[in-house]
């Protein structure tokens, strides 16, 4: 889909061990396959399917996501960060795309 | 003499309704808005002396919100209503038109709007009416830059509303009633206090007589605009002033005026005059 942007906020730096607070957000119709259009034709389904965010590789979270999600899904959670590091984002697209972002954190 | 029993009966018992509901309806005093954690929101604000003792004191609709819902205001992270500034941002800056202009060539950053946003609507002393920020976001399009004019409800217009809104936020809603300004108002006024519909139910019977009560499953908060463009859970999409009174009306089901109209360019001056004080919210967050 076009003009999808992934956000994240993910503080730049923590202390060995400390447990950080990450926001994701990703603009998205999350179109349900509920829905007719004007002329009373079903409006098919598109939606994010499925968000995973990993640590140097290791998953901190992997979400299925349901037709029901609204609009723009936004995520909330935490993570316990050992050492430096890098977080990848990953959202999959019912239409197969899928957005990736990273963010670096720096332990201290 | 039986009806007249049915009818006590009836008031006694909404009585107790209000009473009941009045425990936990009332709004959430107690809390105070910083958006970003340094845009200082005034949600509380004295009465301005033109509501004639009307509303006690000013408050913000978003006290009138659960926790969940100020929440998504404090920060544009969490606030959906970005978004659609951020698509605003990028309409900004592309040409579009036939004088191969665009609003960053003639205005350079938003911020150019600062302030811009308190004032509205204002009469524009061009041609001595009554304009609200549409209209002159339109009239830059469609004599400036040579383009299409936006619809008044559609999503590039409520973006780019939002957008110059986002730029005011903290500064105190200051609209002009006076002058030119005042025949205007005194039409908003004759609005808000006639009652419309099969229900029979002015602007002010909610949002004067009833703010803090419940009407069915919502809050009635004192109906200001200084959060519009609002984001709308509800909609999940921005919902304009004009949208709003629209949807006000609709409900005490009668035809509402057309969005755009004289009547409620009449009517979002004289609303946003009782707002005068509070800060600009907009993009602010309900439900």
């Amino acid at each position: 889909m076009a003009d999808v942007k992934p956000r994240v906020r993910v503080p730049s730096t923590a202390s060995a061990g400390e447990t950080i607070v990450i926001k994701t957000l990703i603009n998205h119709t999350m179109e349900s396959g509920q829905r007719k259009d004007s002329s009373g034709n079903p409006i098919p389904r598109q939606i994010i399917n499925r968000f995973t965010a990993e640590f140097n590789g290791e998953t901190v979270v992997d979400v299925e996501l349901e037709p029901a999600i609204s609009t723009n899904p936004y995520f909330e959670f935490e993570a316990t960060v050992p050492e430096t590091g890098e977080f990848k984002f990953t959202w999959y697209d019912d239409d197969g795309s899928v957005y990736e972002t990273t963010s670096e954190v720096e332990v201290s | 003499m039986r009806t007249t029993t049915l009818k006590s009966g009836a008031a006694v018992i909404a009585a107790g309704a209000i009473l009941a509901s009045a425990a936990w309806a009332d709004p959430f005093m107690d809390d105070t808005l910083i958006v970003n954690g340094e845009i200082e929101i005034t949600t509380v604000a004295p009465a301005p002396d033109h509501l004639e003792g009307a509303l006690p004191e000013l408050i913000s609709g978003w006290h009138y919100r659960t926790e969940e819902t100020r929440d998504m205001e404090r920060d544009d992270f969490d606030n959906p209503a970005m978004l659609y500034v951020e698509q605003a941002e990028t309409v900004w800056n592309t040409v579009e038109g036939d004088a191969g202009e665009s609003c960053a060539s003639c205005h350079g950053g938003p911020e150019a709007f600062e302030g811009f946003w308190a004032a509205q609507p204002k009469v524009n002393p061009a041609d001595g009416t009554l304009w609200s920020a549409e209209m002159y976001i339109n009239d830059c399009r469609e004599n400036r830059m040579g383009a299409e004019a936006w619809g008044w409800d559609s999503q590039p217009m409520k973006n780019m509303t939002a957008l110059i809104a986002s730029v005011s936020r903290g500064m105190p809603m200051n609209v002009q009633i006076d002058g030119d300004h005042a025949p205007y108002w005194e039409r908003g006024k004759e609005i808000y206090y006639t009652r419309y519909g099969q229900m029979e139910l002015s602007c002010a019977n909610c949002h004067e007589d009833n703010n803090g009560n419940m009407i069915r499953a919502d809050h009635l908060s004192q109906g200001h605009i200084n959060g519009f463009p609002t984001y709308r859970l509800k909609q999940a999409n921005l919902v304009s002033r004009h949208n709003r009174f629209r949807g006000c009306i609709r409900d005490t089901r009668a035809e509402p005026y057309a969005v755009g109209s004289d009547d409620f360019l009449a009517l979002e001056l004289y609303v946003a005059s009782r707002a005068n004080g509070l800060s600009i919210e907009g993009p602010a967050v309900r439900n």
